[in-house]
């Protein structure tokens, strides 16, 4: 049998997988295992496919994806904590031909820029919202999100989050579901090759939707924080399985007729 | 010459957003200023020039939304009185911190807390040494009549800019709310996103231009070697502007043994009270800077010699004052005279805290 050569195989014809050219070569600031690094290459994936890299402006929140500029290679601001959805209606006003988004944590989406979230799907702005839901504070070092799900440890909840004293975890998707200003609302995750799938779909009907002008799409994705829940990646997998989905549930929303 | 109006000053520095050629305005509505953003509904500038208008649901939000919006180099503003423009603080720092341009108008009511309605000059130390987190410096323009409301406008955006960075138009109750006869200027052209495009594509976020880097606007760098090289650069461009873009104006300053240094409402009224100084044979002039910051240090400090005394007068507690004496080095006697909680000194008021505070004292 001859003898298989790397050039051989290091051929057009043999690709099965190349990383996005949007993402960046800066190698990722994530933990290994955390979903963000799925989550950027879908939402690149998509812009790349739909060929609007030079008509696409992101906004990135605080949080852990803070630095998702600099893997991300398209124009994009860095919002203060919380502000990601006013900044993008700010830059959708005035360039109303650009494709806007934001990509934000719980902490960033759902505490400090609660306000801003509500108020921007409300008055359906035309723009794709990202969110991640790790239940938890990643950037901070793992403190109590308003999506840390009842009896959940953090830093700040370490006997578990008590709700009686700490408060209900929001369910920031089903909220904005039911205003009016949105037009496609869905709930996925990224830790199976399935359901990167079935995300990537969401996430690119998310800009379909912007492209029709229908108002805002609003993506949530459950994901993991190993560092955080302190567990390793596969145990937070199972974690996230057993303990996040069947509170958060995947699915869609809500879906607008897109025609 | 432009078309002249009668009208008060809030409305007349709407008119004067919309002929500027600005793109996008985002506003929270808060006395005494919300005459603005009314103006700007009723006069559906989307339809004169393209001009986006929106209400935003708080001061937060607008500060955010023309932090976007001006990231894109378009031009942006927004308008708010104090604390409103407290909640903008955060923003302004960002703003400050990325070098975006904008303009931002506070129409300064007194405070602390939510004060009164009634006009004010107590935001002085929050307009010019910072506001927000962070070293940084807004370029603060006091305009003292409805016709510099209108003329502050483009300069305003000139700076803005020159420098990429905030602007702010420190007026207060009594400009924004009195009318005056003012000449407008003529419509000028908003810019085209390709005009935007060429000339604001090293910095602004215009869509991935192919051919170059992608442009990122953030005021965020982990590495303190970094982060300290820029804070020296915007260092460098304050002391630029402290060099080449104070503005200010002398009245009656020529033969005066003592001056009111005024800004704003303020300096209109001390007008009054020099007129009454002289006519008891006082010579007093007024020393009005133009640009709270950059500070007319230098231009105050060339009068001391000629000067027995110098009386600031703000509408606040003495903030002003403060940056008067560093001018002054301590080698006149100045004192600070002023109202508050929305009182106004009257021009007598004004002569006798001269005789009492100065020349008496
Ligand atoms: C005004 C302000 N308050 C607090 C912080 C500190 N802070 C940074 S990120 C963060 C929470 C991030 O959590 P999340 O949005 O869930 O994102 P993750 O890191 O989990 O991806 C907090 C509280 C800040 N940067 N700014
Ligand atoms: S701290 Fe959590 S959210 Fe942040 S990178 Fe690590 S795993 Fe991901």
């Amino acid at each position: 049998m001859a003898e298989l050569k790397l050039e051989d195989i290091i051929k057009e014809e043999n690709k099965v997988f190349s990383k996005t050219p949007l993402f960046t070569d800066k190698p990722l600031s994530y933990c290994p295992g955390c979903g963000h690094g799925v989550a950027h290459r879908l939402v690149l994936e998509v812009i790349e496919e739909m060929n609007i890299t030079d008509n696409v402006i992101g906004v990135a929140p605080v949080g852990c994806s803070v630095l998702s500029y600099e893997f991300m290679n398209i124009d994009m601001a860095e919002a203060a904590h919380g502000r990601a959805t006013a900044m993008a209606t700010g830059i959708k006003r005035v360039y109303p031909e650009k494709f806007v988004f934001t990509y934000q944590g719980d902490g960033d989406l759902a505490a400090i820029g609660t306000g801003e979230t509500i108020h921007t799907c409300n008055r359906g702005e035309n723009i794709v919202i990202i969110f991640i839901n790790n239940g938890i504070y990643g950037m901070t070092g793992g403190q109590m999100a308003p999506t840390t799900i009842p009896a959940m440890k953090t830093s700040t909840s370490p006997y578990g989050r008590d709700t009686q004293m700490m408060g209900n975890p929001l369910k920031m998707t089903e909220l904005v579901a039911q205003l009016d200003g949105t037009c496609f609302v869905a709930r996925h995750a990224v830790h199976t090759p399935v359901l990167v799938r079935k995300t990537k779909k969401a996430i690119r009907k998310a800009f379909e939707y912007q492209k029709a002008k229908k108002g805002t799409a609003f993506v949530e994705i459950v994901s993991n924080c190993n560092s955080g829940w302190k567990l390793t990646p596969l145990q937070s997998i199972k974690w996230l399985e057993d303990n996040m989905l069947p509170y958060y549930n995947l699915g869609t929303l809500k879906e607008d007729p897109l025609d | 010459m432009g078309e002249i109006k009668l009208m008060k000053g809030n409305e007349a520095i709407a008119e004067a957003f919309i002929r500027a050629g600005v793109d996008g305005y985002f506003g929270y509505p808060i006395t005494p200023q919300s005459e603005i953003i009314e103006y700007l509904m009723s006069e559906e500038p989307h339809k004169r020039t393209g001009m986006v208008v929106l209400q935003a649901e708080s001061e937060v939000a607008a500060i955010n939304m023309v932090y976007g919006a001006a990231c894109t180099g378009k031009k942006t503003v927004t308008t708010s009185s104090s604390p409103g423009v407290s909640l903008m603080q955060e923003g302004l720092s960002y703003i400050a911190g990325s070098e975006v341009p904008c303009v931002v108008v506070n129409v300064v009511r007194g405070g602390p807390g939510l004060g009164t309605i009634q006009p004010s000059q107590a935001d002085y130390f929050q307009s010019t040494k910072g506001g927000g987190h962070g070293d940084y410096h807004l370029i603060v323009l006091a305009p003292s009549s409805v016709q510099e409301m209108v003329d502050f406008v483009p300069w305003a955006f000139d700076l803005a800019y020159k420098y990429r960075n905030p602007v702010m138009i420190q007026s207060d109750g009594v400009i924004g709310q009195m009318m005056e006869k003012v000449e407008l200027f003529e419509q000028m052209p908003r810019l085209t996103n390709q005009e935007i495009k060429d000339k604001y594509d090293d910095w602004a976020l215009t869509g991935r231009t192919p051919g170059r880097e992608h442009n990122v606007i953030t005021s965020l760098d982990l590495v303190p070697e970094r982060q300290e090289k820029f804070n020296h650069k915007l260092e460098a461009k304050y002391k630029i502007i402290e060099q080449t873009e104070v503005k200010y104006e002398k009245i009656m300053c020529d033969d005066a043994d003592y001056i009111f240094v005024a800004y704003g409402s303020s300096s209109r009224i001390c007008q009054k009270s020099i007129a009454i100084a002289r006519e008891q044979g006082l010579k007093v002039g007024l020393f009005r800077p133009i640009t709270l910051y950059p500070f007319p240090y230098k231009e105050i400090m060339e009068m001391v010699p000629q000067l027995k005394g110098v009386l600031t007068v703000e509408m606040s507690l003495g903030q002003m004052v403060e940056d008067v004496r560093l001018a002054t080095e301590f080698k006149v006697p100045v004192e600070h005279y002023g109202r508050v909680g929305g009182m106004i000194p009257t021009p007598e008021e004004i002569v006798d805290a001269l005789k009492t505070k100065i020349i008496g004292g």
